[in-house]
């Protein structure tokens, strides 16, 4: 290799005597940045990267293939994620091979970064629970207030708004408000 | 599942296809129609449920449902390599094709009915799919990773539903025991393992459904009892879905699933 070694504020285009692998690399990440800033269309305080549904990028010929997971099967924001994932590379100038979907491993609210839950809570939407798994039949959960942080809570519907979410209400602040099921 | 749009259109201007059912083809494509037919099946209660939480459960469901038989197809698809996706497998099939439960596409009746169908199928699912966890197939073993998790949550919605109704009012009670009765005869083939599912059972790919005869009836049993609903004495069961021999109902169901594919064909937006 020739040249100065790469200081943090050479851009890619300003070294085009790097080796290969270095542009790859240096591609990868900044497909990466511009990746991770991408946001879920249905919770959007969180994005791809807080939720965990952005698994990988890989650089080949000069193109980035993006992996990402779903949250639920039938999760219609994955379309639009992939949409979104389109847009903000050719934004940025990155040519885009492939978005593949890969489902193992599977993905489950221990995905979910810690400030992804900060975010979450923040917006008004109480996290999923740590370490939930698998519960009995009828087993009961505490769950927290975002607002006040009262655990007296009560469920109000198992569905809520969307597949991830369930609508519960505060007993103290009597506010109703999202809960991001466990999963 | 993404294909060039050519590729697209060129299988939905085909106006009926013939799937190459090898026997993992086959075993796929079971699970896939099971899902996709009660999914849609949820879906025409959209607007219609009792409440609007209820409306927004059996949505759900249904999304859940539909999203398990997008990942199923699109493995068929994959398997088969014949430039076909999902949506030529769900609109391009006619019923002796389908491959369903005939639990799965009885009508959905009253509300009572639905949620009792939904229960019988999510108290199989539930620990069907926890077992294909560890199916020597990993695709089948990581959608089986996914659909676990839903199916338990389906399982626990409905059975609550089922104990409300039967230990409801004297109505929600006779309601619930009507639809317990009638759909009773459809839990057999549940079970049933033909000799092509068998190989798969013995290569380790797919799960014996039989081995999970004892946990399906000790939960049935349980939420039974506690919904003061007497279980149906043994009767003779129904059988014929998984080769494509349906009741009446399924051919009513798919004409207005696949109207549009049928009278436009190729029809995109």
């Amino acid at each position: 290799m020739t040249g100065p070694a790469p200081s943090p504020d050479n851009r890619p285009e300003d070294r085009p005597e790097d080796r290969p692998e270095d542009q790859r690399e240096d591609l990868r990440q900044l497909a990466w940045r511009v990746v991770a800033q991408v946001v879920d269309p249905e919770i959007p305080v969180l994005t791809i990267a807080d939720l965990g549904v952005l698994r990988g990028i890989d650089v080949k010929d000069g193109r980035v293939e993006v992996t990402i997971t779903p949250t639920y099967s039938g999760c219609p924001a994955m379309n639009m994620i992939a949409l979104e994932i389109e847009l903000a590379l050719g934004r940025a100038g990155i040519a885009l091979a492939a978005i593949r979907t890969v489902l193992s491993p599977a993905w489950t609210t221990e995905w979910l970064t810690e400030e992804g839950r900060s975010k979450l809570r923040a917006y008004g939407i109480a996290p999923p629970k740590r370490g939930g798994g698998r519960r009995s039949l009828f087993g009961h959960e505490t769950i927290a207030c975002p607002r006040c942080g009262c655990d007296d809570t009560h469920l109000l519907s198992e569905f809520g708004s969307t597949a991830c979410k369930a609508l519960w209400r505060c007993a103290a602040c009597q506010e109703p408000f999202d809960y991001f099921k466990c999963h | 599942m993404r294909r060039p749009q050519a590729d697209k259109e060129a299988s939905l201007t085909t106006t009926s296809i013939t799937v190459a059912e090898t026997p993992i083809v086959l075993y796929a494509l079971r699970r896939a129609d099971d899902a996709l037919i009660l999914g849609h099946r949820l879906s025409q209660w959209c607007g219609h449920a009792p409440m609007l939480e209820e409306d927004m459960a059996l949505t759900n469901i249904g999304l859940d449902l539909i999203g398990q038989a997008r990942l199923l197809y699109t493995y068929v698809a994959e398997l088969e390599g014949a430039g076909r996706d999902e949506d030529s497998y769900a609109y391009l099939r006619d019923a002796p094709q389908y491959r369903n439960l005939l639990l799965v596409e009885q009508p959905n009746g009253d509300f009572a009915k639905t949620i009792v169908r939904q229960f019988f199928y999510s108290a199989f699912a539930d620990p069907y799919w926890r077992a294909m966890t560890a199916s020597k197939n990993a695709t089948l073993a990581a959608i089986a990773a996914k659909s676990e998790k839903e199916s338990a949550y389906h399982l626990r919605h409905t059975s609550e539903w089922v104990i409300r109704l039967g230990d409801g009012t004297p109505e929600s009670h006779v309601r619930a025991q009507t639809a317990v009765d009638e759909l009773w005869s459809f839990t057999g083939e549940l079970f049933e393992a033909d000799a092509t599912e068998r190989e798969l059972i013995r290569q380790g790919v797919a799960i014996d459904p039989a081995s999970l005869r004892t946990a399906w009836s000790e939960t049935m049993g349980g939420v039974i009892h506690e919904a003061t609903l007497q279980p149906p004495a043994a009767a003779w069961m129904q059988s014929g879905g998984r080769g494509g021999r349906h009741s009446e109902h399924l051919g009513h169901l798919l004409s207005e699933m696949q109207h549009l594919q049928r009278t436009y064909p190729g029809a995109r937006w």
